[in-house]
């Protein structure tokens, strides 16, 4: 078979090498598709740091995770006193420690706002709906993950969040008692659970979410970044077949992304130095005793990540409705792309009640996370109920309300503000 | 005000709106302690009460004995005759080697036979307890008579406590003010709003509080050792990475001005 690809030809000794290697396998090529020659819309906004930042703080959970397993002790007898180990006795094991767990949050904040940019300018329509759907899918490996990791530590909200969030598949008809027993390795939630937890927070999952992110990777530069115009830069090009509103991912985007990255850092390490438990939103109170069967928490809650779905789930009273909505509530999500009608992308040129209804999804999305935070009193969980309600509606009733409306002409070309 | 304590002072205001409603929903009125690990003679001060009065029925089991000569400024021979109280299992004659965890004079089975339950251990108490230090300051200062309790104490902060007051001589005993009120419906219900005095001890009682202020600052030391280093390894940290922004800004900067 012929070999039609033209290889690399670069002069001198580490260029040779270069070649070497580019006869055998395209690294030049691969350079050029997703870095030197992906070209990205100029007009990238704030919200475009978060798909890198992510990355970064992927990168940083799975780093000072491997240090963290080279230190702890997946078992119900060793586990809390091997994490207090870290904190006190292993050389800088605090600090990897405590990035490791504001790392948790802060993949959350990060990806949170990378999903609110979708929203935000219609990056998920045509042709970017498989980009959302595996998005979401590296959501969902992230809160199991999460989720996990949650319960090594092995304080008392570990074992009672397990305990609750194990239960749910009880729920599931005929097979949900047998369903939580296989789940958990025994009759209660203990050594064989959290041994298992932890092969799979450690193995199962940061393969699969690695692997997710790949082939998300690999999907948006098949077609091409959105931007907040939401209009399509390879519809004008150079000569040389360059888009005209685009600019070589690098140098741009890297040296923007590595600003990103710097100002990014500077939070985050001033969360992990000065304010690591962050009032107990990061590092809960409850989660300093150690597991104890005997002993329940006066008031069992997730993460803050979680809380908004933990409230739905709460304001439904019957057990298998509230998993079903909890569940749906993040199902809906893969939905978008085709619940979304609108006939343009960015919420620019959309109509006003289009911003108004995202804006009230965001405001009960956040009142919903705190509302899953707090005791749950009866005006609570009415209020809980009521947004729960404009959630759904929100997504079931989308195919509608995003026709309706004066939409304004979208430019050919992109716009800059600066 | 040192440069952790502005920063921690810069952020107090953020993390107040975070943690307002947190801490409402734990309820009961806590004291400010106003702790300040940096404090070494504060620090020292606690050590000294907790040795003495805590450490002999409660275990600090995840804390060495040899942390606290760096981190509070002490030699081997000050912690192992003043604040080590064990002998070593294998030579009587020698203390509890230094290198080891932090456990009680008393047994597990005694505590549970003396007290119904053993004792809980303290390393981690200033972070499961809502409210931390505050909450063991409070706790210090909220022992009364009672002698419907087994051990005739009863404590408004933490009620049913099975530990009598460890601090009595110093504090002496006080008696509760309590206040009785009906609701709509008629019940009544009955707080209690202070104490009043009964009998002194041998601190006055600014004194007493300074002690309890000195146990709280080394209990949330206890809980985190390495607050110490983070604080302050913090300052420089954040003075690099402001540094690394300005950089990176003008880098991008210098590569984004011919992009229009």
């Amino acid at each position: 078979m012929a070999d039609e690809r033209i290889t690399a030809n670069f002069p001198g000794v580490a260029g040779s090498l270069v070649n070497w290697v580019d006869q055998r396998l395209p690294v030049v090529d691969f350079w050029n598709k997703h870095i030197g020659r992906y070209y990205a819309p100029k007009n990238f906004n704030i919200f475009y740091f978060f798909g890198s930042l992510a990355m970064l703080v992927l990168v940083n959970q799975i780093v000072t995770g491997i240090w963290l397993a080279m230190h702890y002790k997946p078992s119900a007898a060793e586990a809390f006193a091997s994490v207090e180990f870290i904190m006190r006795d292993v050389e800088w094991g605090y600090l990897i420690r405590l990035m490791h767990s504001t790392g948790a949050s802060a993949l959350f904040i990060v990806v949170y706002l990378h999903m609110f940019r979708a929203l935000l300018y219609g990056s998920y329509q045509k042709p970017r709906e498989l980009i959302w759907v595996l998005g979401m899918l590296i959501y969902l490996a992230l809160m199991a993950e999460a989720f996990l990791g949650y319960v090594l530590p092995w304080g008392n909200m570990s074992l009672w969040g397990a305990q609750v969030i194990i239960s749910l598949f009880g729920a599931v008809p005929v097979i949900g008692n047998e369903l939580t027993e296989w789940i958990r390795g025994d009759f209660v939630v203990g050594d064989a659970t959290i041994n298992r937890f932890f092969s799979l927070h450690v193995v199962a999952l940061p393969i699969a979410i690695l692997g997710l992110v790949v082939i998300h990777l690999a999907a948006l530069h098949e077609v091409g970044s959105n931007n907040p115009d939401g209009n399509d830069i390879k519809k004008f090009k150079d000569e040389t077949g360059k888009p005209l509103d685009g600019i070589a991912f690098h140098p741009y985007y890297t040296v923007k992304d590595l600003w990103g990255a710097s100002v990014f850092l500077l939070l985050f390490f001033f969360v992990i130095f000065f304010a690591p438990h962050f009032g107990g939103l990061f590092l809960e109170w409850d989660n300093f005793a150690i597991a104890d069967a005997m002993v329940t928490p006066e008031h069992i809650k997730p993460v803050w990540y979680f809380t908004p779905y933990y409230a739905m789930l709460r304001a439904i009273p019957e057990k298998l409705l509230g998993v079903i909505v909890m569940g749906g509530a993040v199902m809906i999500l893969f939905l978008v792309p085709w619940l979304d009608r609108s006939p343009v992308r960015s919420m620019r040129y959309r109509p006003t009640l289009s911003k108004v209804l995202l804006a009230l999804f965001v405001i009960s999305f956040v009142v919903l996370g705190y509302l899953g935070m707090q005791p749950g009193s009866t005006v609570q969980t009415w209020i809980a109920r009521g947004f729960t309600f404009f959630y759904f509606a929100f997504f079931i009733t989308m195919p509608f309300w995003t026709t309706m409306g004066r939409f304004k002409p979208v430019p050919e070309r992109v716009t800059m503000h600066e | 005000m040192s440069k952790t304590s502005a920063m921690r002072a810069a952020f107090a205001g953020l993390l107040f709106a975070i943690a307002l409603p947190i801490g409402a929903a734990t309820g009961g009125a806590l004291q400010q302690s106003d702790v300040d690990i940096s404090n070494k003679a504060s620090l020292q001060r606690g050590a000294q009460v907790f040795f003495n009065y805590c450490a002999s029925c409660h275990s600090a089991q995840y804390m060495r004995y040899s942390r606290l000569i760096p981190d509070l400024n002490l030699t081997e021979e000050q912690v192992q005759q003043n604040l080590n109280f064990l002998r070593d299992p294998l030579d009587a004659t020698q203390p509890l080697k230094i290198g080891e965890l932090i456990r009680p004079s008393m047994s597990k089975a005694q505590g549970e036979r003396w007290f119904g339950k053993a004792p809980p251990d303290l390393t981690l108490t200033a972070r499961y307890k809502h409210g931390g230090a505050d909450w063991i300051y409070t706790f210090l200062k909220s022992y009364y008579l009672d002698p419907t309790r087994p051990s005739g104490w009863n404590n408004s902060l933490f009620l049913n406590t099975a530990m009598p007051n460890p601090l009595w001589e110093y504090q002496g005993t006080q008696l509760p003010i309590v206040k009785t009120h009906k609701d709509a419906a008629g019940t009544s219900h009955s707080e209690i709003t202070g104490f009043k005095s009964a009998v002194g001890g041998t601190l006055s009682e600014a004194d007493y509080d300074g002690m309890a202020r000195d146990v709280a600052t080394f209990m949330e030391y206890l809980a985190e050792p390495a607050a110490l280093q983070r604080e302050k390894y913090g300052v420089w940290v954040m003075l690099y990475l402001l540094l690394l922004c300005g950089v990176t800004y003008l880098l991008k900067n210098e590569y984004w001005k011919d992009v229009h």
